[in-house]
């Protein structure tokens, strides 16, 4: 059924049990993405040391697949350097834009390639990439403060 | 001539909308429960679109050729059913390309009253003067508002919700004084499904001098309304959601009102005389329909009020009142959902929304999808009416002549559903 494709045990997981969930001191930038078609919010910050992100660390209200994508991206980009964080986003991006019909790559987006069957369902879409916009909007806030 | 006694042959009905016959995801049958946001249009209302287009097609209001001369024949045709569909008269009624574009008509031509002749002097707005509105609106009837309120210096002031989802008026005297412009409000909530007492309010904003803006979207398509008996000054619907074509809406306006009242878009169509150096416009309705209008809409729209007419508002809003009760009984009884809105049926219409416990919107929604049961899920265009209510974001299921009793009872199974796959059951 394929709705079972969709809400993959893993975002189930991932909804119930949020990594990296809570808003953190110390933090460089924050960004507040909201989706208005739905009303979802996410509220993220980003914490650097040089090009490696610290930490990333947010609260927001939504749906499972926003809520899971935006744990998922905790897992996938802390402790890693920015331009490893955002191939990882960038692929992500594709495999959600891809409207089902890209591979996506396990050993880079680790949980997040659950989110395959999402992609089917372009409503969707946006609620998975809400807290990776958030992402990149903090990143690039926190460079625009430093420059 | 229909009556009450007999009820809606709604297998007869449906087969009049092909749609209604498909399946989706996976062979599921369609119940389609979200007329609130788009109705389905039965053929007679697309045949009448295209018989039009087969054989009258062309630019109304310009051209003395035969084919000019019946395209505005059924234009103006349209014009006349619809006025007759809400109890006006002929001249009162604007098409707009939507409702949305009708409340900012009026919103716009009130700005423009500060540059208009002696004539449009009751429209003026500025500092000082109040607009005020309700916390249930649908956005298109309150952002128009804050930003003519933005452009002018007015103040933008509204009533209050209950937690039943009533219209708060306790405090209506404070509300609308003499300093009130514009009072703008909605007759029946597309969240709350609340009808609210129009006369209540257009009497309290005639007693004071402000003009009345119904949003009249979600109730002239579900039950007979008649403007003039409600005494509101305009009002506005949608064609999409009564059975006719998208980019169409309706702007109803008191005949004395749309002759004083400035023009919102300029250009052909709407003049009288044209210089180099100024222009004179046309009496309304006229006046508001700038460039060629949108013809065959209008003639589908006709066609839908005769549909209507022909099955009768009354026999509509007894069938929908029917299954408004049966699904407000039906998640009544299940664990964990919260209807947002008015519990009875008293003044209330066939939008129903609600929220599950453990579950968000979005979720439930895509799980009463994949079982072929079509809602809204989201704030459905009113913000700030989900927050009042506590709710980030709610279900609705919206109902109309074409539902059935077995499509709420899929509805119920489904919300049921749902709670077992998310493991909140």
């Amino acid at each position: 059924m394929q709705l079972q494709q969709m809400y993959q045990e893993i975002i189930l997981d991932h909804y119930k049990n949020p990594h990296g969930r809570g808003l953190r001191d110390p933090f460089d930038a924050e960004s507040h993405q909201i989706n208005p078609t739905c009303g979802d919010e996410v509220t993220l910050r980003v914490k650097l040391d040089g090009d490696t992100v610290r930490d990333v660390s947010y609260d927001g209200q939504g749906c499972s697949i926003s809520q899971a994508s935006t744990s998922v991206l905790t897992d996938l980009v802390v402790g890693r350097p920015l331009d490893e964080a955002f191939e990882k986003m960038d692929a992500f991006v594709e495999l959600m834009q891809g409207r089902g019909q890209v591979e996506p790559d396990e050993d880079v987006l680790e949980d997040g390639i659950a989110f395959a069957g999402v992609a089917k369902y372009p409503a969707r879409v946006k609620c998975a990439l809400l807290g990776w916009m958030a992402f990149k909007d903090a990143v690039a806030r926190s460079e625009g403060a430093k420059a | 001539m229909t009556t009450t006694a007999t009820p809606l042959d709604v297998a007869t009905v449906r087969a009049d909308f092909p749609i209604l016959g498909r399946t989706v995801r996976e062979g599921k049958r369609l119940v389609y429960l979200d007329s609130g946001a788009t109705s389905q249009r039965p053929r007679q209302v697309l045949d009448a679109e295209r018989a039009f287009l087969e054989t009258a097609n062309a630019a109304v209001h310009r051209g003395a050729h035969q084919l000019a001369e019946e395209a505005t024949d059924a234009y103006e045709g349209a014009r006349q059913k619809i006025a007759d569909f809400v109890g006006v008269q002929y001249g009162e009624i604007v098409f707009t390309k939507n409702a949305t574009e009708g409340v900012n008509l009026v919103a716009y031509a009130m700005g423009n009253a500060a540059t208009a002749g002696p004539e449009a002097e009751r429209f003026r707005i500025g500092p000082g003067d109040e607009i005020v509105v309700t916390e249930m609106e649908h956005h298109a009837n309150l952002v128009p508002w804050q930003q003519l309120a933005a452009r002018t210096g007015a103040t933008l002031r509204w009533f209050g919700v209950t937690d039943e989802g009533r219209l708060d008026l306790s405090n209506i005297d404070e509300l609308v004084t003499e300093r009130t412009k514009v009072v703008a409000f909605t007759h029946q909530s597309n969240v709350l499904g609340t009808v609210n007492p129009v006369r209540v309010l257009a009497d309290a904003a005639r007693a004071v001098g402000a003009l009345t803006v119904l949003d009249a979207c979600q109730s002239v398509p579900h039950a007979p309304v008649d403007f003039t008996a409600l005494g509101v000054d305009f009002a506005v619907f949608s064609g999409h959601k009564m059975l006719g074509p998208s980019g169409i809406g309706v702007l109803y306006g008191r005949r004395e009102l749309l002759e004083a009242l400035p023009p919102f878009l300029t250009g052909g169509s709407m003049i009288e005389m044209v210089q180099m150096a100024k222009s004179t416009f046309a009496p309304p309705p006229a006046r508001f329909e700038a460039g060629v209008p949108m013809t065959s809409q209008a003639v589908a729209l006709g066609a839908a009020v005769d549909y209507l007419n022909a099955i009768g508002m009354d026999r509509i809003a007894a069938h929908e009142h029917q299954l408004t009760e049966a699904a407000l009984r039906g998640l009544a009884e299940i664990p964990g959902v919260r209807v947002v809105g008015p519990l009875d049926t008293v003044d209330r219409g066939g939008a129903v929304s609600f929220v599950i416990d453990g579950i968000h919107a979005h979720d439930a929604g895509q799980v009463l999808d994949s079982l072929g049961v079509a809602v809204r899920v989201g704030h459905h265009c009113a913000w700030p009416l989900h927050r009042r209510m506590d709710a980030a974001a709610t279900v609705r299921a919206s109902f109309y002549l074409y539902n059935t009793l077995d499509e709420v009872t899929a509805l119920v199974d489904a919300v049921r559903e749902a709670q077992k796959f998310f493991g909140v059951a």
